[in-house]
Order: C-alpha cells, then structure tokens, then sequence
C-alpha cells in the first residue's frame, strides 16, 4: 500500500528489501494446482525464481509473458493472452496467479480488460482461474505484493461465490511470510484445537515437499481454491502483522464484504504474542489450550528462566520484514536483550509505531528504527552502536563478517545456509528455538573470543 | 506417468539426433508462457561487466534488478571488490511520473564520492527507456564532472535477448578500449575475453599464459580493472572464451585496432589445452613459446590423470545431461563428460547459435536429445525419459534434477569452485564423482524397489 513515506531522494546501495512481484509470486506458490505468471519481460520471472530457488530449494517455475520491444509500444494483451494459453496447455494449472510489473504498469496494460477478453475467447475450455494483482515494483516491497496477493485471490474468487452459511467452527488464518514450518505448526495447532481452518496461502508442502517419483508440474499441496471459496462462511479471520492492521487485506475485504470479523494481531513471535493468538483461538473453539501447547510454553519460559543470564542486557540488530522485525522486538524484549536497531527496507510509515506497542521498555534513543534504510545503512549503524548480535537475513551476513558478530539467521532470504524452509519462527515452540539458537550463538561468541577455551559453560 | 506435453510453437527448438533431419530453429524470443530458464537484456549485460571490480555498477530502475543481482557471483577479485555491492536508483513511484534523471544524477554523484571508482556503469532497466529519462545526458554531465569515464549500458530487459544484452555490454566495454597508454605493452601479449574468474579461474589460467612466456593485458572481465581495459588495445591477440557473450567485442577490435581473435574454451583437459597450443601457435616466431607449452601441459595433466582415471572407472556407462547458457561451454562439457567415461543424453543452451547446434549434433551419439531455450517440463521430461544420472546446469536446474534423485553439477556463474583448467577438470571430476556416486540417491523413489 503506498504511503507518503514512500520516496527517496537518493538511489540505496544493497537492499534491505524485494520487489513486489517476488512477494507475490510466492503467495501464489501456496495454492493448490496454481502457477504464477509475471506479466513483463523474462528477466523478472528467471530472476525471482533463482532467488527463491536459493532459498527454498524447491522447483520454482513462474511464467512470464516476456516482452518484447514491439509488446512494449502496442501493448502487452497479445503477448498476455498467447502465455496464458500456454501455460494452461503445458501445467493445466487450476489457478493462474497474474502478476504485473514495473514494465507493465508503466505502459498502462489494463490487465483486467486482457483477462475478461481471455476468458471470452481464448481459454481453450480449461477454466482455469485466472486472479490479477497489480504489483509495481516502484510501489511497495515484497511485503506489499505478497499481501496483495492473498487480498486479490481472496477477492476475486469470492467475486463469484459470496457467503453461503456461516460456519462457527471454521476460521480463516492469513499467516504472512513465514516459513513453511511455520504454516505446519501453525495448521498442526488449529487442528488440536478442532477447528476447521483456511490457512492462506499455504506452501507448507509446495515449497518443502519429498523427492519425486514422478515429475509433477505443480508440486503437490497448497490451499485448495474450494476452500478458499468457503472463506466467507468462516465466523472469524485472524491476520497476522501489526503493520497488515492499518492496512487493505483479504481479512478486511471479507470483513466488509461478507461480514466475517478480522482480528488482526502481530505474528506470533515470543511468548506475548503467541499468548495473543492462542486467547483467541480458545475463544473461538471454546475449550483451552491444549496441554501440548501450555507444556510448550511452560518449557519456553523454563528456557528463558535458564538461559537468562547468557542474554541480559545484550544488544540485537534486528532487520528484513517489517512484521518480523516488530515480531523479534517483541520477543527480544520478553527476554531482556536490547533491540537497538529495527531495520527495514520498507517504507510503511508504521514501524517505531508498532514497535512501542509491543516493547514497554523502547526509548529513543536507546532503540532506533530505521524505514527505507539499505545495508550499507545498517553496517553504518553497526560501527556506531557495536551490537552483540544480528538477528534478519544472510544478507546480513557481510556486516557479520566484517564486525565479527554472530547472525542468527531468520526470515527471508537464507541464501548461505540449508534449511530456510525450516527456520521456526512463530508460536511457542518458534520462539524455544530462537531462543536456543540465540543464546548459543551468544555463548559460542564467548567462548571462542575467551583465551580459556572454557568447555563447561 | 503425467505426460509432458511440448508446446507446437517449441518443436522445432527440440531435436533427437539420428531421428529427422537437422533443423534446428533458434536466435528466437522466448515464447510467452513457455517458462524459459533465460533471463533477459539486462542480465546479460550484467553478467558480463559485473567483475569489474573498481567500477561502480549502478542499476537504474526499481529495486527488483539490482536486489537480485547482489554478490550472487563466485567472480573474484585479487583488489578492490566494487562489484559486490549492490547499487540502485529505486526507482519509485513519484519518479517513474516526473523522471528519474534527477534522482540518478544524485545517485550516481554521490556513489562517485563515496567509493571513488576509476569508471561507472548505469544500466538502464525496462521502465528506463518507456518513462524517457536522457540517461546519456545526464552521464555525460556527470562524466565532466567527476572526470572518470560514466558508461552507459543500454540493457532494457524487453529489448531482445540476452545476447543483446551481451552485446550492450561490449559496446560499453568498447568505449573504455583505446583510452589508456599501451605503449608498454609487449610483443607476446594477449587480452582474455569472456573470462570471468569464477571461483579464481581466471587466475589459473593467466597463470598458465604467464609459464609460456605470455602476457595478459585484460581479462574481460574477470578480477577486472578499468585501467587494463583501456590499455588492451595494446594486446597482440584476443582469445574469447565465452565466445557468446564476448566475439562481438572481439570482432569490433579487430575491425579498430587490427587485433585478431581465436575462440577457445578452459574447460575439460582437451580444449583447455588446445586453447594453450593455439596460443602458442599464433606466436609461432618464438619457439620457446611452444617448447614451454608442451612441458607445462605435460606436467599439468600428469598431476590430474591418474585421479581422473579412476574417476572415470567408477562413472563408466553413466548418463549425464547439460543445459547451460552459451553452446561453446556444452562442446567442452561433452567432451568432459566423455573424459570421464561418461554418455551424453541431452545437451542444449539458453543462446546456442544454428552453427553451434550444427556442431552439437556431430559431436553427439544418436538419441541424443538437443534443445534451444528450453523450460523445465521439457528438461525434466528428457532427463526421466533418458535416465540420466547426472544433470549439469545452474540455479534453476538443480531442483528438477534434485527432486526425480538425479545428481547435480553446478556450471554456471554462482559457483565458487573453479572448474577451468587442469585442475578445474579434476574439480568438475570430483563434483560430478560425490553427487553421482552419493549414497542419499538409495532412498529416491526412483531407485526404491517395492
């Protein structure tokens, strides 16, 4: 969504940030049978499925009606309408996700009008599902096109459908851009609490699936598009994202389209906000947390009480998403280590907001939060507020190197380890292994930069 | 088995050897919604000039293109490493309404300022050239200025394809040719073109030239440096490596300057060193030149062939695949492979001229799979069909091979093992060995028998 803190007068060196259509190519990867289709030229498509391939190591295949001089001057309909028809004749997709571009933009294509034309004349019988989301890339992060993108999909499908009964036991969950992991556990604990659940999008199998016997042109799982059309009849929405709260969202539309109350929250990183979404899941089935997940917290907390020591009064930089970074402050805070700075690429105007809602101890200018900030910004910060530890992407990990600090790697992209499609984040057990994984990364700094070699800690 | 269907518009850019007769079409833009694992103009500019170490690279446009091509190379640099970092105009909306020239003046002034590189580059992306920002108004301006030379590569992503891209780059490349002194530049010297010194490679092989008695004015551009770049009219050869992406610089050099060029390859034992014989062919009036050659290839493949040998024992009879960007690294790759004991069953490329899939053909067995500008159902449909132990590719490939159990060699530029050379081949022989030959494929449902 744009906001009028969205410019800069000058270029940025080493992003701290994505663009749109790679948010939104990943929204569409969590639908079951879809494909994405990035409507520019072929550059963006390969180059978004490289990095997310790095990441994810997953087969990543997203079309592209790939412009040509001549596409550019007369318009992109032709061009649209013969890569829809190819793409339905090779994957015979049941969801094409149609995401534009910068180019496209710029030129004007009405995207909507080639779509309705499409459907008319040209789809070949296949019915696919065709979903358009406006993605600029001048506009917005990848934040920005994924959220976009469940909003769109969302929005045109229940178009058609609307609201049938409404089902009391049904919830719909926007989770944002969290892991594959995290949408497991997430679905795992809806589950146990016996409720019958929507979870969009969900590439929880897509994009961390088995080995093959056979090659399959749309990776197995995803959120099924007859569910989605069941959205409506859900008797609550819950988004995730403190920042998602003040903006347009799939939750909001179907709150005031077909009356299905949103309750937006932060994403459940810590022990506080976990506890947020859990109160209300209790309230929805009507039954308590289920043992499983109190022993999880009572575990967490015990780990806290242990570790406590290893953490106080450490400093963090925190960067990546603006709903992660609010989501670590959150956290770090219940722990006692210190966010000094909350860094984000993004521009949504909201951060230090945010950020004072979920941590009672922030004060200016012992914390600061940067928006619209690049990495070459955040190396800046870090030879002035010589941090303890690093908490966001491996593109952080040139400053790590640099300043000889531990990064402990979370978010997106992880382009320098295995495993980014398992990184936990979210609810109670998310946060036992953050915090592991923090105060061991915290004691291993120690140990190595001791002259002892202490092997008993 | 789900069929895998190929699209009309993309048979005549499939061939079987031995089937039908050759006629192979490509030089074609991409099909729109094939799913081609090519990029676009900029990326080919990109991939060319990006080792240029002491120059500032400057993307403009929005943040996509610059975000995605930060530090993703193994290309690297004995000095200052420029090229690593990622600069962009980020283009936003407000911008793309009332003009960037501005903001990229800015921009370009102060990267200037800050790192105080010997030449910049700004690449134009898709919007630049629709929106109609002066881009070369504005680099001049700044080129007065800052008083270093301010190139700009016209790499708008729709405009063609990666070739174009390729040659865009040469035309920048080719402004800074001639602006440096090469009077001290000797008589047995040669420029390297399409070299980019993935993971040290241009090191071994200046190395290599270095043991004949060879000078190497400039890599192009590998472990680049502008100053090189301006003197290298002074060489007396150019030897094009990725003869793809850099004979149209060779040839504008040739026509300029009366530099005549000779393409080799640096990969496998037999081209590389072929590409070292002909070098020395070329000085023909000094026979120490050849006398010192044939002493170092003989030493150089004495230290690799035992271990090949038995590397090539235990792939015997092995299937691979390969699908890479320019045709000439597919020939030594076939070769390579067969070094290693190894059959060919599908070989194709992102860029591969008529010529070079003509040569292609020859050098393949029939039933040999050869394809242009392919997408992933296709590779994936011939690397099942074939049965091919092993697929050689980049980024985009790795997970089709991954998932069906199919082992993976990385031969593109985000490597960081070097793969040119004597020991480069050993390198790629090992690779290939451990991923063909790892235990993990046991458990692939391929090879599981209920």
């Amino acid at each position: 969504m744009k906001t009028n803190s969205d410019s800069n007068e000058i270029g940025i060196k080493n992003a701290c940030k994505l663009c749109t259509p790679l948010g939104a190519s990943l929204a569409f990867k969590g639908i079951k049978g879809a494909i994405p289709f990035l409507h520019g030229s072929q550059g963006c498509a390969t180059y978004i499925r490289r990095y997310l391939i790095s990441h994810y190591k997953e087969p990543m295949d997203i079309a592209s009606s790939n412009f040509s001089e001549e596409t550019a001057v007369f318009g992109g309909g032709a061009n649209l309408k013969l890569g829809l028809s190819n793409i339905t004749k090779q994957y015979e997709p049941v969801l094409i996700g149609v995401a534009t571009t910068c180019l496209s933009e710029t030129i004007g294509d009405d995207v909507p009008m080639f779509l309705d034309e499409y459907k008319k004349y040209d789809d070949g019988g296949q019915k696919s599902h065709l979903v358009h989301v406006s993605t600029a890339s001048y506009r917005g992060t990848h934040r920005n096109g994924y959220n976009d993108a469940v909003k769109a999909t969302v929005a045109s499908l229940l178009n058609k459908v609307g609201k049938t009964v409404t089902d009391e036991r049904q919830v719909n969950l926007f989770p944002g851009m969290v892991s594959p992991k995290d949408i497991r556990y997430l679905k795992e604990i809806l589950s146990d609490f016996n409720l019958r659940f929507i979870v969009l999008p969900d590439y929880s199998e897509t994009l961390d699936g088995g080995l093959w016997s056979e090659y399959q042109k749309i990776p197995d799982g995803g959120t099924d598009v007859s569910d989605i059309l069941k959205m409506g009849n859900s008797s609550l929405s819950i988004e995730f994202g403190r920042i998602l709260a003040n903006e347009d969202s799939a939750g909001k539309f179907l709150e005031s389209t077909f009356d299905v109350p949103c309750k937006s929250m932060g994403l459940p990183v810590g022990v506080k906000e976990t506890d947020i979404f859990f109160k209300s899941l209790e309230g929805l089935a009507g039954m308590d947390t289920p043992e499983k997940y109190q022993g999880e917290r009572a575990r967490l907390i015990d780990s806290y009480v242990d570790g406590h020591k290893y953490v106080a009064g450490k400093k963090a930089f925190v960067f990546g998403d603006e709903e992660l970074v609010v989501g670590l402050a959150s956290f770090l805070s219940e722990i006692g280590i210190k966010p000094v700075l909350c860094a984000t690429g993004g521009q949504s105007g909201l951060l230090k907001k945010k950020i004072m809602e979920v941590n009672p101890l922030f004060s200016e200018p012992d914390c600061i939060v940067s928006e619209g900030i690049d990495f070459v910004g955040i190396m800046d910060f870090a030879k002035m507020l010589k941090p303890d530890i690093l908490l966001g992407s491996s593109k952080g990990y040139h400053i790590a190197r640099e300043m000889e600090l531990p990064l402990v790697r979370v978010g997106f992209p992880i382009h320098d380890r295995v495993g980014g499609s398992r990184v936990s984040h979210l609810g109670y057990r998310g946060a036992q292994e953050l915090f592991d994984r923090i105060a061991n990364a915290l004691i291993e700094t120690k140990q190595a930069s001791s002259d002892v070699g202490y092997s008993y800690i | 088995m789900t069929a895998i269907h190929i699209l009309k518009d993309r048979e005549n850019q499939i061939h079987e050897t031995g089937k039908a007769p050759f006629n192979m079409a490509c030089d074609k833009h991409s099909l729109s919604g094939s799913v081609s694992q090519r990029a676009c103009v900029f990326c080919g500019s990109r991939v060319v000039l990006y080792p240029i170490a002491d120059a500032v690279h400057l993307v403009h446009g929005p943040i996509g293109c610059a975000a995605y091509t930060w530090d993703i190379r193994g290309a690297l640099s004995s000095g200052p490493e420029l090229h690593r970092l990622s600069f962009s105009t980020d283009l936003r909306e407000k911008d793309v309404i009332f003009g960037g020239e501005e903001k990229l003046y800015r921009t370009l002034t102060a990267l200037i300022d800050t790192y105080s590189p010997k030449a910049a580059f700004v690449y134009s992306t898709c919007i630049v050239g629709i929106i109609g920002d002066d881009v070369e108004a504005v680099l001049r301006r700044v080129q007065k200025e800052k008083n270093i030379p301010v190139l700009a590569v016209h790499s708008e992503g729709f405009k063609g394809t990666k070739k174009d891209g390729y040659r865009a780059a040469c035309e920048a490349l080719f402004k800074l040719i001639g602006k440096g002194d090469a009077s001290a530049v000797g008589k047995y010297a040669i420029n390297i073109l399409g070299e980019f010194n993935i993971g040290g490679e241009a090191w071994i092989i200046k190395n290599y030239y270095r043991k004949m008695g060879i000078d190497v004015v400039s890599v192009m551009t590998g472990d680049g440096r502008v100053e090189e770049v301006m003197k290298s009219h002074g060489a007396k050869l150019n030897v094009v490596q990725c003869s793809g992406s850099m004979t149209h610089l060779a040839k504008m050099m040739e026509e300029k300057y009366g530099i005549p060029y000779i393409r080799v390859s640096y990969f496998g034992i037999e081209d590389m060193s072929k590409a070292l014989y002909d070098v020395a062919e070329f000085f023909s009036d000094n026979s120490h030149i050849l006398e010192k050659t044939k002493t170092m290839v003989k030493e150089e493949v004495e230290a690799v062939y035992p271990e090949l040998l038995s590397i090539r024992k235990a792939l015997s009879g092995k299937k691979g695949a390969i699908y890479v960007g320019g045709a000439f690294k597919a020939f030594s790759l076939i070769k390579a492979l067969k070094m290693i004991g190894m059959d060919v069953v599908l070989v194709g490329s992102q860029t591969g001229s008529e010529e070079d899939y003509a040569i292609l053909k020859d050098m393949c067995d029939d039933g040999t799979v050869i394809v242009d500008d392919a997408n992933p159902l296709e590779l994936s449909k011939y690397i099942i069909e074939k049965k091919a132990d092993l697929f050689i590719g980049g980024v985009k490939e790795r997970p089709i091979a991954y998932k069906m159990g199919i082992g993976f060699c990385d031969h593109n530029h985000e490597r960081k093992t070097p793969l040119a050379g004597y020991e480069g081949m050993l390198n790629f022989a090992r690779e290939v060995y451990y991923t063909v030959t790892s235990p993990v494929w046991q458990f692939a449902p391929r090879n599981v028998v209920n």
